[in-house]
């Protein structure tokens, strides 16, 4: 399959070339940049949804009842699975988390030509993602998927990458699974545009909504929102039935038991809700427009280290600084003007 | 440019349970530097098949113990066919207990090598290290 | 044991000795002094004596054959009275395929019989269910509905012959329809003999004939000893194995560990219940693997029996003695056969199975050489039971009860086993909060077992990849050749006929008691009642295995298993 092949058959929703463009893109081969230029225009149609949260919630559970929930509604679902790959031997073991063994299981997305599911090694990357995670969305959102699904390595730490690819976060917890500081030492709390406590049939359920639910009090934006509702609005907030209060979106806290499919089809509400919210509040132009941003900067970034690569003598250079000749800002100085001024 | 990762899909087709083999299969390919997908147990030869296309896989591995490997070998080959992808440009290997009758007629079905019980993980290795590359039309081709 | 005084003297010569004579004698020869351990990773020293054993205790820790704790025994004359059962794993094709290789096997002095099911009937599925396809009859026989079990145990009487039933999920039945020939035969139910395997928790670590959750199938299985204590007092209800965990990659240690707790578990499910642990403890047995390592499968057998003596009279209280014996199966390891020199095989399972007698087994299959091919052929299969015969008639060890009992490497090794296993075991009680079943339901939610053993696995394979372990034939003494084994091949016909026969017999059964039978099963499933009457009704109206398993997913949901690799 040469590049042609492949961008045409993407349009023409042909599974092989959707597979072999990702294949291109996360190894980079000769020719992914083509692929990606050539779809750009018929990107920013689906719905992108970011999972996270600790290992062990469920995540994998919540995202296949929810693929299956939103088959249900019509909606072609593709879904992308980061799993941690190791920055040594570069080997991984992948995909191992959603699809489940016994042979009833997920029998549903197995085979449902409706559904697209591919994992990603990160390659030893921190963050959550892959490197080349956002261009894989990029090219399930081309052939045409109407959901996508993110999910992250869930290792637990740091993993904020997601608000970097996702339109709506959704941050999964489970009954007393670390202790607070752990979570907000995480940084996940922040990133949440839904929240999941899943398990819930475990006992510590409430607990954990409490202290969930003050930490969404405390927030600035939502300090704001509350002080001019009435006590009788904060049930309706709580459960993300009000989202249009003022201008922002107060994140709500669901609980779910996922392996039976408790509480799926309302967090598939609330996660069609807050798309809503976030296009017609501009949210979702903003938050597109800052990644558009940010890839660019690292597009631009990227074909400049090229660049340099190719042009000048890195390791003489290098030397230069570290034997105290020449100091870094000066150098840079030095190789941008060059790069702009001489041709 | 980073070097194209060599992924491989490893899964048990049918009913049986052994599991052993292809779970330390998994360990040394990732330790290898491969980029396995193991599907778990107990799956079709349709779910093989869709895993096999939708994860752009460069080798297939089919382990299977029950002895049904005649009917469910072929199957999974065809439906790769069947879901768009080209069997003829992966590595479809096989392991487990499979009598020596069956292994030429297995090759003719498509499969390119049988993976008997015993087998030392390094010649696994090596077999795809080196037959990868020889795949005519395919991304690997060197 | 020893007095003070003479262990003291021991001890020092012993010093004395490594010092002088070991140490100079190694420095000569440049021999090495480390990396010899057991199969199991247990380190062992060059000698051992009676300082190695100077904590225990003869009378209470040794003893005698067939008084507390059982280490040499649980007969008191073990193989002079009666030698152990000689029962071969055995089943493909058809009901009427397999009745024939029994027929055969009993003519050539086999003593009991051991069936073997194929992977439908083992799953609970039906010949003619489109996930049976192409594994019918294949590794065992077909059995969807009674009709087969008639065709099966034609010509055999089950007042002589004691039948073992290697099933899981499905156990309750086929112990229904065991019953139900029993009961066509004319022969009294208290009378019949044999075993159900009936270990689901050993699935769930390992074998992986995955059906239903963990917490319904341990209900089941409960169901099954309270029906069977009552209908059934000479049949063993459950086979307790550590077999499949072994063979899926487990040490020596976690094969005892594990097998244990899994007992304990069923113990305190069978107590919850309110059954009486003195009726039912007779009817539990154990089934364990013997693999290559000779003196610590030795010790592995010494140990189980010890430490299931104490578990069950000083943690569960049961007042008979027979409630203490661990009655056990052994199997040669399976997983220790090579494709390659298969006739190497049989040199391996003779030192396996001598390894289980010398450790007091009561029934012992062995493992034809062609088994890393395909099912055994019918000459594999008589050599595999010559070697037991050979063994029984010819060797001698069966005319002194624990000939290695007071051996000190063998006393040494056998605490070792049970100190390390004690060990598991407690760790297991601590996740479940001071319970055993929960500990180990806990264990298999949490992917404790399927982590230690998949660890364990793995070490091995590295150790056989490095060369740091040797399988003759595989990684040293290799030869090129061409194998010429003869395979036994199922006919191919064999799920087109066993399809029409199921389809016959639900045409000409009467479809409104089954409809009744498999509804009382759902209501009793539904309930939390023993469902084993209802199963009972079901089997003797030709409901079809899949029907009945069928109907208990629907009332408890099918169990999915996170890959863990």
């Amino acid at each position: 399959m040469n590049v042609d092949e492949i961008v045409n058959g993407i349009f023409s929703k042909n599974r092989r070339a959707l597979a072999r463009a990702i294949t291109y893109v996360e190894n980079e081969l000769p020719g992914s940049k083509e692929i990606l230029k050539a779809i750009h225009s018929r990107t920013g149609r689906a719905h992108v949804i970011g999972l996270t949260g600790f290992p062990g919630v469920g995540k994998s559970t919540i995202m296949s009842k929810l693929t299956e929930e939103f088959r249900k509604r019509g909606k072609m679902v593709g879904i992308v699975a980061v799993d941690p790959g190791s920055p040594f031997t570069g080997g991984a073991l992948l995909g191992d988390r959603l699809r489940m063994e016994g042979f009833d299981a997920n029998k549903q997305l197995w085979v449902d030509p409706g559904v697209f599911f591919r994992s990603m090694s990160s390659r030893g990357r921190a963050g959550g993602l892959a490197a080349k995670t956002g261009d894989v969305v990029k090219i399930l959102d081309a052939y045409g998927f109407d959901i996508i699904f993110v999910e992250t390595v869930g290792a637990g730490q740091g993993e904020v990458d997601i608000v970097k690819v996702a339109d709506t976060v959704v941050v999964i917890l489970m009954p007393e699974v670390g202790d607070d500081i752990q979570l907000s030492k995480a940084g996940i709390l922040e990133i949440a545009d839904i929240f999941v406590v899943n398990k819930a049939d475990l006992e510590g359920v409430e607990k954990t909504v409490r202290w969930l639910r003050s930490m969404v009090m405390m927030s600035e934006e939502v300090v704001q929102t509350l002080s001019t509702l009435t006590h009788a609005d904060e049930a309706r907030v709580l459960s993300g039935e009000i989202f249009k209060v003022s201008n922002h979106w107060v994140p709500p806290i669901h609980t779910t038991i996922a392996d039976r499919g408790v509480g799926i089809s309302e967090l598939a509400d609330s996660i069609e809700k807050h798309y809503e919210y976030q296009r017609k509040s501009g949210g979702l132009l903003k938050r597109r427009s800052s990644r558009a941003k940010i890839e660019l900067e690292e597009i631009i970034l990227g074909e400049i280290k090229n660049l340099i690569k190719k042009k000048f003598n890195y390791t003489e250079i290098l030397k230069e600084i570290v034997e105290n000749k020449k100091d870094p800002y000066t150098v840079a100085e030095e190789i941008i003007s060059k790069l702009c001024y001489e041709r | 440019m980073e070097e194209k990762k060599i992924r491989v899909v490893l899964a048990k087709v049918g009913l049986d349970g052994h599991d052993r083999g292809v779970k330390v299969l998994a360990r040394f390919l990732r330790d290898a530097g491969f980029e396995v997908i193991y599907t778990g147990l107990h799956r079709t030869p349709q779910e093989v098949a869709r895993a096999a296309v939708d994860e752009d896989a460069d080798v297939v591995g089919i382990s299977l113990h029950s002895g049904a490997h005649m009917t469910l070998v072929p199957k999974t080959i065809q439906y790769i066919k069947e879901y768009g992808g080209k069997p003829e440009e992966m590595l479809i290997l096989v392991g487990g207990i499979i009598p020596n009758d069956d292994i030429p007629k297995l090759k003719e079905l498509g499969v390119d090598e049988i993976f008997i019980p015993g087998t030392p993980i390094s010649t696994i290795i090596e077999y795809i290290r080196e037959n990868l590359k020889k795949k005519k039309g395919s991304i690997n081709e060197r | 044991m020893m007095e003070k005084d003479e262990m003291l003297e021991i001890e020092a010569k012993r010093r004395e000795w490594e010092e002088k004579c070991y140490k100079d004698w190694l420095k000569k020869t440049k021999a090495k002094d480390e990396g010899f351990e057991s199969l199991s990773g247990i380190e062992l020293k060059a000698i051992y004596d009676p300082s190695d054993v100077a904590h225990t205790d003869f009378l209470r820790d040794i003893g005698y054959p067939g008084e507390f704790p059982f280490t040499r025994g649980v007969y008191p004359n073990m193989y002079r009275g009666r030698l152990w059962t000689m029962r071969m794993f055995s089943g493909f094709g058809t009901a009427e395929d397999t009745n024939k290789r029994w027929k055969m096997l009993l003519r050539e002095g086999e003593t009991g019989l051991s069936t073997a099911f194929d992977f439908p009937t083992l799953m609970g599925l039906d010949s003619d269910d489109p996930l049976a396809d192409g594994e019918v009859g294949k590794v065992g026989v077909a059995v969807d509905t009674l009709k087969d079990f008639e065709i099966l145990f034609d010509g055999i009487p089950l007042d002589k012959i004691s039948t073992s039933f290697t099933i899981n999920p499905p156990a309750g039945i086929i112990l229904a329809m065991y019953t139900a020939i029993a009961d066509m035969q004319g022969v009294p139910r208290e009378e019949i003999r044999g075993t159900i395997q009936n270990d689901m928790l050993k699935e769930f670590h390992a074998q992986n004939t995955l059906v239903l959750p963990p917490e319904p199938s341990v209900k089941i299985i409960v169901d099954i000893f309270e029906w069977g204590v009552e209908n059934v007092p000479k049949f063993n209800l459950i086979s307790i194995s550590g077999y499949h965990i072994r063979e899926a990659g487990s040490t020596a240690v976690q094969e005892l560990a594990f097998t244990i707790a899994d007992g304990m578990a069923y113990v305190e499910a069978a107590i919850e219940r309110g059954i009486d642990i003195d009726k039912l403890a007779p009817q539990l047995s154990f089934f364990f693997n013997s693999h290559n390592d000779f003196f610590e499968e030795v010790a592995k057998f010494r140990a189980a029996r010890r430490m299931w003596a104490k578990i069950m009279r000083d943690i569960y209280g049961a007042k008979n003695p027979r409630s203490w014996w661990m009655k056990f199966h052994v199997q040669t390891a399976g997983c220790s056969l090579t494709a390659q020199q298969p006739l190497n095989n049989i040199i391996r399972t003779t030192i396996q199975a001598l390894a289980a007698v010398l450790g007091g087994c009561q029934s012992l299959h062995t493992n034809s050489f062609d088994e890393a091919w395909a099912l055994p052929s019918e000459e594999a299969v008589r050599v595999a039971l010559r070697t037991q015969q050979i063994i029984a008639y010819e060797s001698g060890v069966t005319s002194v009860v624990d000939p290695l009992g007071g051996s000190w490497y063998v006393e040494w090794l056998t605490n070792k086993m049970e100190e390390l296993a004690w060990k598991y075991i407690e760790q297991i009680k601590k996740m479940g909060g001071g319970s055993m079943l929960r500990g180990v339901l806990k264990g298999i939610e949490n992917g404790f077992f399927v982590k230690e053993i998949s660890n364990a696995a793995a070490k091995y394979q590295r150790e056989v990849e490095e060369g740091k372990r040797f399988i003759v034939g595989v990684n040293k003494f290799t030869i090129e050749e061409e194998l010429k084994i003869p395979i036994l091949k199922v006919d191919p016909e064999v799920q087109r006929r066993q399809i029409e026969r199921l389809r016959k017999i639900k045409a000409e059964r009467d479809n409104s008691s089954v409809k009744e039978a498999l509804d009382w099963i759902k209501s009793a499933a539904e309930n939390n009642e023993n469902i084993m009457p209802a199963v009972f009704e079901a089997v003797k109206n030709y409901a079809t295995v899949g029907e009945i398993i069928g109907t208990l997913k629907k009332v408890h949901g099918t169990y999915r298993k996170p890959i863990i690799v």
